[in-house]
Order: structure tokens, then C-alpha cells, then sequence
């Protein structure tokens, strides 16, 4: 689960953001929707300890993160945090399957080249795991991106934009993916986004 | 980088291996009396036989001057033919015991127009034991044929490393041989100018004296007993006769010193080449760092430690540094083996192309050195990035 409240984060004097509280049980998803500049990216970063707030708390499984020290924060995130972001980055000089399990490997676990096999059987991509990244289709490269997220069976799974790029096909097909996923390793899902698309889609929604 | 070090380690590798062997042709040759002229042409040609050689002396006044209870051994040496590029030197048995040399064929030469062929010789020019063959004046090959006699082979020597495998030998008396049936043949035939026909009167005239007096040959090498009571003699000799004596250890350091100043250019230049390549390491790597810069950004979002990824990075320039030495000394091979190709066709002379220097270990230091010098600075610029940024710039 995922909660935040009262967060406040601040990149000048003059461009302050605050943040409505919200929270999200484990299998449930929640959608922040906002136009640009209204400090979506932000919002998740915080969520993603990548940024440290300025003011309020947020609680994963719980546990309060917001004070942790940057190490802390990199091996909480390593653990507990998979992140899909809005275009889908790899290191380029190796292959799908390697930069599925960088994520073990990064995140200090076991590399677990099952798990990343079955992602890829359930997520479309298997017969694509010893190509390199460049070699993939957008729509494709999101999915890995996904199943990058999913390697360390984190709590929560932060998505910036994964459909902005996607035609309305392969955005439905990517939201139905990542809800079923998380779902199945009893996640939360955030979704942040402008994508008016997804509103229909899900139940819970947070207007910035 | 590779580039850099390949000069650099050939020019190690040259410069070690002339050094060697021009060290080990000169090794217990003390002194070498020739005709007038330059001592290190003297040297050139009478103990690497590469240069050609500086004029004929008389046999009788040479022996009379190494009279001496000071002088170990002499080794008469007398050059001037060649037979399809490799010279015919007429000396005696000493001179092959001089390098040790030792038969894989057939036996010394002991009468005259008998042949003994180096290692080299004989595998480039396929002659076997038996065969016979002409010489030519001179060095190069295009000479006048001594038709007249023909040297026959009676052995053929194991390698020795050093300028004998280069050259033929033949008792002294051969080469006289083959000169003397040219002068007779001049003298029926054409008819010589009137000088030649004094000369040649005078060997008519006096056949025993000119075998004893008039032999000539190219030049001596000479042993010492003691070779500092040797440059006293030397001194007399180069004041008090129509001879001069070289020391082949003066004018070998000569030589060194002249092909030093190339040498030292060459290096400066291959430093240069090293430097300038170690900061297109760096620039390359720093152009790669800042279009990886969202890869690294990713994998620190993902849990690397951003000292982790530095080690990453510098591994990568320490990789590229290895790899550049590698190829580098395998081109230096690659140069010494084609130079060497050439230079023994061209002065008959070899070299080892395989062997790893002590100096090239240094050269491997260095290069490593400036390889992760080259990849730290940029590499620093990891603990410089924003994450969150990077991730929401693109």
C-alpha cells in the first residue's frame, strides 16, 4: 500500500507544489490525473523517494519514508518501488533478458531468470528476450519496461505516462497488462498521467 | 593509443635488437687494421659486412705490424665478391672459430676454391653440398662473373645468430685465385692499360715473391693479450704506416650516438601520440557518460550505487587502455616482423621478432596509467547527476 499526506515540495521559492493526500490499498489502482506543469512528474518522483519533500509524510507498506537518508532511500526504492516511465529506457548495450535482471541485480536479489522468463511468456515478449532494446517496437520496449518493474515483486508500482506514446490499441492493452500484473503480486498501481483516455478506466481517481 | 604504443615498443624492440646484435659481432674484436679511410666504414664492413669495404692493405706489411708479442690472434679478412647478393669472404679457420661456429653439413674448407656456407645463405639460396658456382665483383650482384673458377661447397654451417649466417667463407687463397685468373684473362684478351702491364710484368717477373709479398687482403681483426697496451700499438700504427686501425667498440658507440638523436625524436613523437590519444579517451568518454547520462540515472533509480557505476566506468577505460596495448604490441610485431623481412633481403641481416622487453611492461604501466586517468575525470561526473531531473527531462 501506498498513503500520502499534507506533501509539499518546493524546487524555488517562487514554484511550490502541494499535493492532495491520498492512499491505495494493496491490489488497488489509483490515477492522478493533472495537466502539465501542475507537478505530475513531481508527485511520482516523491512517491519514488528520487525527490525528498519539503513538507508531509508518505507510508509504504506502512512504513514511513519520507526522512529516510539517500542510501536508505535507494535500497527501499531498489526493493519495494518498480517504476514505469513515460518512454522506455534500458541500457542500451545489452540484451532484454540482461536488463530484466539488472533489476535483481541492482536491487541486491537473486537473478531470477524464471520470473523473467514467465513476464515475458504473460506480457507478449518472449521471443524477444536475447535481442537488444533498440531492436523492440515501442509498444513493446513499455511492455519490457512493465515486467523491468515487476522483477522484484515490489508493494508499489509507479507509472509516469506509460500510454502517452501508445495508440488507443496498445494503451488499453498496456493499462489491462499493468492492472492484471500488479494485481497478481498483490501491488498497489499509481498511475499519473494527462491521458484523458484512462479515465474511464479506473475507479479511483485524483485530480491535480 | 594503440598507434602510439606500437611506435614506441617497435622502436624499443629495433633498438634492442641492433644493439644485440651489433654487440654480439663485436664481441672479442679488439682492434681491425684496414686501408686509410673511415675508421666506421672500416668497422661496417669488416665486422658486419655492410658496408663496402675501405680499400686493399698488403698481407706482409699487415703481418709485420701485429708481430707483436702484445697480439692474441689475427684474422685476416679479403672481400670484394659476392654471389647473388651474399658475400665471399676469403679468411682462415680462425674466423669460424671466432663464432663457434659449428657444421650441419659437411666439413671446413681446407683447399682453395672449397666454400662454406652461413645458415641463412645456404636455406635462401638452396646450394648443397657440392654444387659449384661463380662469383661476382662486388656487392651487388651485377658485377663481372669470374667465370674462370668456380667455388665448390663443401659445408654448410648451423645458425650462429650472428653475421657469419649472412655471409660465405673461403680460404684467403681462393679469393686471390679468382682475381689472378681474371687479371691473366684481361691481360690476353683486351689488353690492359700500361699500368696493369707493369703490374702484371711484375708478377711474370717475380711469381714466388708476389705469393709472399704482394698477397693482399681487405683487413684484419686482431685480439689483444691486453687491450689498453692494445691502443698504444694502435696509435703507432694509425702515425707510423700507410694502415689505420679502428677499435669497433669507439665507433659502434659513434654510430649509436648519430641513430640516437632519430630514436629520441621518434619516441617524443610516440609519447605524443600516447597523450593525445589518452584525451580522446577521455573525450569519448565523456561524450558517452552525457548520452548515458539517462541510463545511469535509471540504473541509480533502480538501486546502483553511484560509486558503483564509477568503478563501471573506469573499468570500461581500463578496458579500452588494455585492449589498445594489446593491438599495439601486436602491430610492433607485426612492423619489426615486415621490417625485418626487408632488412634481410637488403643487408642480410635478422631479427627476433617475438620476444617481450622489460620496457614494455613500463609502456603497459603507462598506458593503464593514462587509460584510467582519462576515464576518472569524466567518470566523477556521476556523482554529479540529478536523478530525478534526468528521469523527467526526457
Amino acid at each position: 500500500m501506498i498513503a500520502t499526506q499534507n506533501l509539499t515540495f518546493a524546487y524555488s521559492p517562487s514554484k511550490q507544489f502541494t499535493f492532495p493526500d491520498f492512499d491505495c490499498a494493496d491490489r488497488e489502482t489509483m490515477l492522478i490525473l493533472g495537466k502539465s506543469g501542475k507537478g505530475k512528474t513531481t508527485f511520482l518522483h516523491l512517491m519514488a523517494l528520487l525527490l525528498k519533500p519539503t513538507g508531509g509524510n508518505i507510508q509504504i507498506n506502512h512504513q514511513e519514508i519520507s526522512q529516510l537518508s539517500v542510501a536508505q532511500a535507494a535500497d527501499f526504492r531498489a526493493k519495494n518501488v518498480g517504476i514505469v516511465y513515460q518512454k522506455p529506457h534500458f541500457v542500451h548495450a545489452l540484451s532484454v533478458m540482461d536488463n530484466l535482471l539488472l533489476a535483481n541485480y541492482l536491487g541486491g536479489k537473486n537473478q531470477a531468470k524464471d520470473k523473467a522468463q514467465s513476464l515475458a511468456e504473460s506480457l507478449g515478449f518472449a521471443e524477444h528476450l536475447s535481442k537488444k532494446t533498440t531492436q523492440l517496437s515501442q509498444g513493446e520496449q513499455q511492455r519490457v519496461s512493465i515486467a523491468r518493474a515487476l522483477m522484484n515483486n515490489p508493494s508499489v508500482i509507479l507509472a509516469d505516462e506509460p500510454t502517452s506514446s501508445l495508440d488507443d490499441d496498445n494503451c488499453l492493452k498496456v493499462i489491462d497488462l499493468l492492472t492484471k500484473q500488479t494485481q497478481e503480486i498483490g501491488a498497489s498501481l499509481v498511475v499519473v498521467t494527462h491521458d484523458q483516455r484512462l479515465k474511464e478506466v479506473f475507479e479511483k481517481q485524483v485530480l491535480l | 593509443m594503440s598507434l602510439g604504443i606500437a611506435i614506441i615498443s617497435l622502436l624499443l624492440l629495433a633498438g634492442k635488437q641492433i644493439e644485440e646484435k651489433f654487440t654480439r659481432n663485436v664481441a672479442g674484436i679488439d682492434m681491425v687494421i684496414g686501408a686509410k679511410g673511415s675508421p666506421l666504414q672500416l668497422i661496417l664492413s669488416s665486422i658486419y659486412q655492410i658496408d663496402a669495404p675501405t680499400g686493399n692493405i698488403s698481407l706482409a706489411e699487415a703481418n709485420r705490424l701485429t708481430r707483436s708479442p702484445l697480439v692474441k690472434s689475427v684474422i685476416p679478412l679479403s672481400m670484394g665478391d659476392s654471389y647473388q647478393g651474399y658475400r665471399i669472404v676469403g679468411t682462415n679457420q680462425q674466423y669460424l672459430d671466432h663464432f663457434q661456429a659449428e657444421f650441419s653439413e659437411g666439413k671446413t674448407f681446407e683447399k682453395v676454391m672449397e666454400i662454406v656456407l652461413g645458415a641463412k645463405v645456404a636455406q635462401n639460396l638452396g646450394l648443397k653440398i657440392g654444387d659449384t658456382f661463380a662469383s661476382q665483383h662486388g656487392f651487388d650482384g651485377e658485377g663481372h662473373a669470374h667465370d674462370e673458377v668456380k667455388f665448390k661447397v663443401v659445408g654448410i654451417l648451423k645458425n650462429t645468430n650472428s653475421v657469419l649466417d649472412q655471409i660465405m667463407t673461403t680460404p684467403l687463397e681462393s679469393v686471390w685465385a679468382v682475381h689472378e685468373a681474371g687479371h691473366h684473362e684481361e691481360e690476353e684478351g683486351k689488353g690492359a692499360n700500361a699500368l696493369k702491364l707493369l703490374e702484371e710484368d711484375d708478377h711474370h717477373h717475380d711469381e714466388a715473391e708476389h705469393h709472399e709479398e704482394e698477397q693482399e687482403i681487405t683487413s684484419m681483426l686482431i685480439k689483444f693479450r691486453n687491450p689498453a697496451m692494445g691502443m698504444m700499438m694502435a696509435r703507432s700504427i694509425n702515425q707510423n704506416s700507410t694502415l689505420q686501425t679502428a677499435t669497433p667498440a669507439i665507433e659502434i658507440n659513434r654510430l649509436f650516438a648519430l641513430m640516437g638523436f632519430g630514436i629520441d625524436a621518434l619516441k617524443l613523437i610516440a609519447l605524443v601520440i600516447i597523450i593525445v590519444s589518452g584525451l580522446s579517451v577521455f573525450v569519448s568518454l565523456y561524450n558517452s557518460l552525457k548520452e548515458r547520462k539517462y541510463e545511469m540515472a535509471l540504473m541509480l533509480s533502480m538501486g546502483a550505487s553511484r560509486t558503483k557505476l564509477f568503478i563501471l566506468l573506469l573499468l570500461e577505460g581500463l578496458i579500452i587502455s588494455v585492449i589498445g596495448f594489446v593491438i599495439g604490441i601486436f602491430l610492433s610485431r607485426l612492423g619489426l616482423w615486415l621490417m625485418s623481412e626487408n632488412i634481410e633481403q637488403n643487408f642480410h641481416y635478422d631479427f627476433n621478432v617475438l620476444s617481450l622487453l622489460i620496457e614494455e611492461i613500463w609502456l603497459f604501466c603507462g598506458a593503464l596509467l593514462i587509460g584510467l586517468l582519462a576515464a576518472a575525470i569524466p567518470s566523477l561526473g556521476i556523482y554529479n547527476i540529478n536523478i530525478s531531473k534526468t528521469l523527467a527531462d526526457e
